[in-house]
């Protein structure tokens, strides 16, 4: 279908874009437009006017940091999944980034658009928060914690833009793995785990896990987190990964029941924290 | 209405779009460019798949506005002096085309495919066509046919 009419901006600096977007209720960020341009052709939304961030230079590039990687908001998958910052730093996010869409999607779709869209069925979202990733806005700094309130609902004030995201490095020790169940190729996660392990002298000391598509927003799996501190790799884990649908309140859907989701964070978590651990 | 310049297929052009006009419906519709098929209302199936600055994207995903500036490439630019390209050619030549609809896409992303891996194997074909859909071949001449296309490309290249 042909999207309904709207106006179309393209801002010259982050303000004019704030100010465009702050003066209409109904104005609309356009970034990648992986994701909006599919609703405005099914007519699932009409905004008045699309702001166009694409071609501001605060929101492009990925930067080595001492203790983090930041990805600007326009930084697209495709340029995510091969930067040596991001797969040197904070490898997860690459990993999780390979896994969406197909490549012309990930040619165009952005990290922050994925997070600024806040669908929990994303697989950026669930890693942003397991890894602890913090929020850069035109305005403010957000914690991932805070940042995803409810289904397609971020954090985000009116007028207030994504300018990137602060990834902080692990450092030694660790180990990453993002587990994605779907159907079919190209689809979205019907459940999606990123796991992030910390080991030594053979047992996890500490993990990190967030759960795609478990709820309205991507979830923390904290039971499994806690119950596999000081656990060795094996039995022990497995138990551990059973409570990972603990606090989670998964949808049914064409794809999958909730009861079947849960079953799914809790075989995946199991896989995603063997594998962080380095073990197949 | 904006005002966008691109280059499509090598000319330029500049015309005044409204901003929902969808890339794939200027080039469809005001430069006459027909081989780029819709398939879809979804972005999934990939039929629609040109060259944006080098890079496969989905053009009904993109708005005119977005590609102001841009160059881009579509099926009907592929061809020299009717001459095919040979990933063209492969694909006639291993049948990998029932009723034709997802061929335009599915030789752009394939030729998008070897900017990466020049060689691919089997499963890096197949998983470098993921976002295109075909509802007749069942890809394995498809498969094959870009597998045939690659080795003429590195031929075309190594050899003077
Ligand atoms: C066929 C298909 C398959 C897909 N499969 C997957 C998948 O498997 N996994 C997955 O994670 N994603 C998938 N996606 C979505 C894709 O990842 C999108 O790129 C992403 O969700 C949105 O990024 P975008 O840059 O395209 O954002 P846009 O579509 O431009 O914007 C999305 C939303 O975020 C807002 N926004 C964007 N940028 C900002 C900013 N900087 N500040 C404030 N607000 C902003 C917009 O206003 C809009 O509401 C798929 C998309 C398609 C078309
Ligand atoms: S028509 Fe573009 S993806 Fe189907
Ligand atoms: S040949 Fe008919 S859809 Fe592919």
């Amino acid at each position: 279908m042909i999207p309904a009419q709207f106006d179309y901006l393209r801002p010259g600096s982050l303000q004019e874009a704030s100010e465009a977007l702050a003066s209409d209720e109904e104005a609309k960020v356009l970034a990648g437009g992986q994701s909006l341009l599919p609703l405005l052709r099914l007519r699932l939304a009409y905004p008045s006017l699309l702001v166009d961030v694409s071609r501001l230079e605060e929101l492009t590039g990925i930067l080595d940091e001492r203790d983090h990687v930041f990805i600007g908001a326009m930084a697209t998958h495709d340029e995510v999944l091969r930067s040596p910052a991001v797969i040197a730093g904070c490898p997860l996010v690459a990993l999780a980034a390979a896994t969406v869409a197909d490549p012309a999607v990930r040619h165009r779709g952005t990290f922050g658009g994925s997070l600024a869209h806040a669908d929990p069925a994303g697989d950026l979202p669930a890693v942003a928060l397991a890894l602890e990733c913090v929020m850069v806005t035109s305005t403010r700094q957000i914690p991932a914690a805070d940042f995803f309130l409810d289904y397609l609902e971020p954090a985000l004030e009116p007028g207030e833009i994504l300018v990137g995201v602060k990834v902080p490095k692990l450092g030694p020790g660790w180990g990453f793995h993002y587990e994605k169940f779907h159907r079919t190729a190209q689809a979205w996660a019907i459940v999606g785990v990123a796991a992030a392990v910390r080991r030594a002298n053979g047992s996890i000391q500490e993990a990190r896990i967030g759960l795609t598509n478990m709820g309205p927003t991507p979830v923390r799996a904290r039971a499994v987190e806690s119950a596999l501190q000081g656990v060795e790799l094996g039995e022990a884990v497995r138990q551990a990964c059973a409570e990972a649908a603990e606090g989670t309140s998964p949808t049914s859907d064409l794809h999958a029941q909730a009861d079947y989701r849960r079953h799914l964070a809790q075989v995946l978590t199991h896989r995603a924290v063997n594998a962080a651990a380095g073990r197949p | 209405m904006p005002r966008i310049a691109v280059t499509v297929d090598g000319i330029r052009y500049e015309e005044d779009v409204e901003p929902r006009l969808l890339l794939v419906h200027l080039l469809r519709d005001r430069l006459g460019k027909t081989g780029t098929p819709v398939g879809c209302d979804t972005s999934n199936c990939g039929a629609c798949t040109v060259m944006l600055d080098g890079k496969s994207v989905k053009s009904c995903s993109v708005l005119a506005v977005q590609a102001d500036g841009s160059d881009v490439v579509t099926i009907e630019g592929l061809a020299t002096a009717g001459t095919m390209h040979p990933m063209q050619r492969a694909f006639h030549e291993e049948h990998a085309l029932q009723c034709g609809y997802c061929t335009p896409g599915m030789v752009m992303a394939a030729i998008d495919l070897l900017r990466e891996d020049p060689d691919p194997s089997e499963e890096t074909i197949r998983h470098g066509l993921e976002g295109n859909l075909c509802r007749c071949t069942g890809y394995c001449n498809i498969v094959r046919a870009v597998r045939r296309g690659a080795q003429s490309m590195g031929q075309a290249v190594t050899t003077p």
